[in-house]
């Protein structure tokens, strides 16, 4: 069969329904949301109608600014670790035989689909005094007496590393399954070790896909909402628990939506840079 | 592989297995509380998930939202997908790209957007808000599936399908659907677990009248803990794990996951 224009008005009857949908439950919402930015804030209520700018002339404060960078900076550092130690493990992986290659990506998909909940908590409880590794390491003459090393940035690091280590590899693991292996043969017979072929030949030949991969993993990283907050102190907060904490505890929803606006323009930014980044590879 | 490769791996195995490892110790022990290793051995805190009221309830509010989400998700991937397959038209890429939007931009967008329109419909609170508001977060899950589901059908077969006089419904039913639905299924599973796990858009829906167990979670979390929430997120765990599995187990995981199977592209 092939594809062929709509014209009689039941073909299009198909993506009436999703389209609907998407509208009145995705966009319509969204536009609420943009509107509600500029809204004013009612005390002890909701909000009412206006047309204000306040709530964005808030980004201008040293508060904002200072959550700002720590956030970009935070999601950057995040996004580097889990390429450094993901990009050569999913080479290894798309080489190894099938079957452990289906084990792992099980393993990489349940940890992906954790909550932010569960992840936090499981790592508060790892690195606490009463229940952590610290225990384990005073067990073994490592350390003198258990020792809480969370809330922390440490504790933050770890937490969004562990939650965004699987999505990396996932992202990264097409590009690395189709590369032609002929490529690291070839730099082997000409005589470059294994080191070099992968850092010589394998990345240059993907560099595109790593520069697209960093900034969705950024942008993956600067959505973690949760784990600042059970893991971090509140200097650690970055602008997604910002949103959070302004809309839930704050009641301060006008504030929050325009901050949920501005994080909008800053992913939809950086998914434009990984669109251009991510241009086909030169063919291989 | 070198050793040094494997040990690569161990490390990281380690990395991703030890919180698990903890919780689910954590989990045994006999009193209430929550260290490690456990003081005595008891089975109590994960036979609690079922028996206790509010978590069997928080549990059964998970499953039942997550199984109507998932299936919304599903209702509007499948035409979209047919659709963008079938006709060509450009504009149908914007609801394409509506489709995926949520997954990409950071959950909180999605999540305020969700609160302020519930709120300004005046259905905030109410319990069904949350399926929806789900159904529309996970599309992109089941429109990537069967969009890849799509793509393995070729055309040939339906060419001669039309020739010997079958229209698109019939087409649709007897032979696209059949091809399709190990990816409708895989689909279908990725929106469930996901929506089984997820807190912010359902807190931001649901989260004063109703408890799923991400949210009973975190209120533990905030207002004392108990070894309950540990088994449960064991219990997470180890669904989304055998999940996983069955789609691997009836499907090519490594190929729904964007690999290209032997002699196919290169």
């Amino acid at each position: 069969m092939r594809r062929s224009r709509p014209e009689k008005w039941s073909d299009y009857l198909p993506i009436a329904y999703p389209a609907a949908m998407l509208t009145a439950f995705f966009v319509v919402p969204f536009g609420i949301m943009v509107a509600v930015s500029f809204f004013e804030r009612v005390q002890g209520g909701f909000y009412q109608p206006a047309f204000t700018l306040s709530n964005y002339a808030r980004f201008l404060s040293v508060f904002f600014g200072e959550v700002l960078v720590f956030s970009l900076a935070l999601a950057g550092a995040v996004s580097a670790i889990c390429l450094i130690v993901g990009v050569p493990f999913t080479y290894r992986l798309t080489r190894l035989a099938r079957r452990y290659q289906v084990a792992w990506l099980i393993v990489l998909l349940g940890v992906l689909s954790l909550s932010e909940v569960i992840i936090g908590f499981a790592w508060s409880t790892l690195l606490s005094r009463t229940a952590g590794l610290s225990n384990l390491f005073v067990a073994i003459g490592l350390m003198e007496s258990p020792q809480a090393w969370s809330p922390g940035l440490g504790a933050v690091l770890t937490g969004l590393v562990y939650q965004a280590f699987p999505y990396t590899v996932l992202v990264l693991y097409p590009s690395f399954s189709r590369l032609n292996p002929a490529l690291m043969e070839a730099a082997r017979t000409l005589g470059a070790s294994p080191l070099r072929g992968f850092l010589t030949v394998v990345l240059p030949a993907v560099r595109r896909t790593l520069v697209a991969t960093f900034i969705i993993v950024f942008i993956f990283a600067l959505g973690a909402y949760l784990l600042p907050q059970i893991l971090g102190r509140p200097r650690h907060w970055t602008l997604s628990v910002l949103v959070t904490d302004q809309a839930i505890y704050q009641s301060n929803m006008p504030f929050a939506a325009a901050m949920a606006v501005f994080l909008v323009l800053a992913s939809l930014l950086l998914v434009a840079l990984a669109q251009l980044a991510d241009r086909k590879e030169p063919a291989l | 592989m070198t050793w040094l490769g494997r040990a690569f791996f161990a490390a990281l195995a380690l990395f991703l297995a030890l919180p698990i490892v903890v919780i689910a110790g954590v989990a045994l022990n006999a009193r209430k509380t929550l260290t490690f290793p456990p003081q005595g051995l008891s089975a109590e805190w994960y036979l609690s998930v079922f028996v206790d009221p509010d978590w069997r309830a928080a549990l059964m509010h998970s499953v039942v939202i997550a199984a109507l989400a998932a299936a919304i998700s599903v209702s509007i991937a499948v035409p979209l997908a047919w659709f963008l397959w079938r006709r060509i038209a450009p504009w149908a890429r914007i609801v394409q790209v509506i489709g995926v939007a949520p997954f990409i931009l950071p959950p909180v967008i999605t999540a305020l957007g969700a609160l302020t329109f519930w709120a300004t419909a005046g259905a905030y609170g109410q319990s069904w808000t949350v399926v929806i508001s789900h159904g529309i977060f996970f599309v992109s899950l089941p429109l990537v599936t069967v969009s890849l589901g799509f793509a393995t059908i070729d055309r040939e077969i339906l060419e001669a399908g039309t020739t010997m006089g079958a229209n698109d419904r019939i087409l649709f039913r007897t032979v696209i659907l059949p091809m399709i639905r190990p990816y409708i299924v895989s689909g279908f599973a990725f929106a469930f677990v996901l929506s089984l796990n997820e807190y912010i858009v359902a807190y931001m829906t649901v989260g004063f009248t109703l408890e799923t167990i991400p949210i009973k979670i975190f209120n533990a979390l905030r207002y004392g803990y108990t070894p309950t929430m540990a088994a449960v997120s064991v219990l997470f765990v180890g669904v989304a794990v055998m999940v996983f599995g069955l789609v691997a187990r009836f499907g090519d995981l490594p190929k729904l996951l964007g690999a290209w199977s032997k002699g196919e592209g290169q």
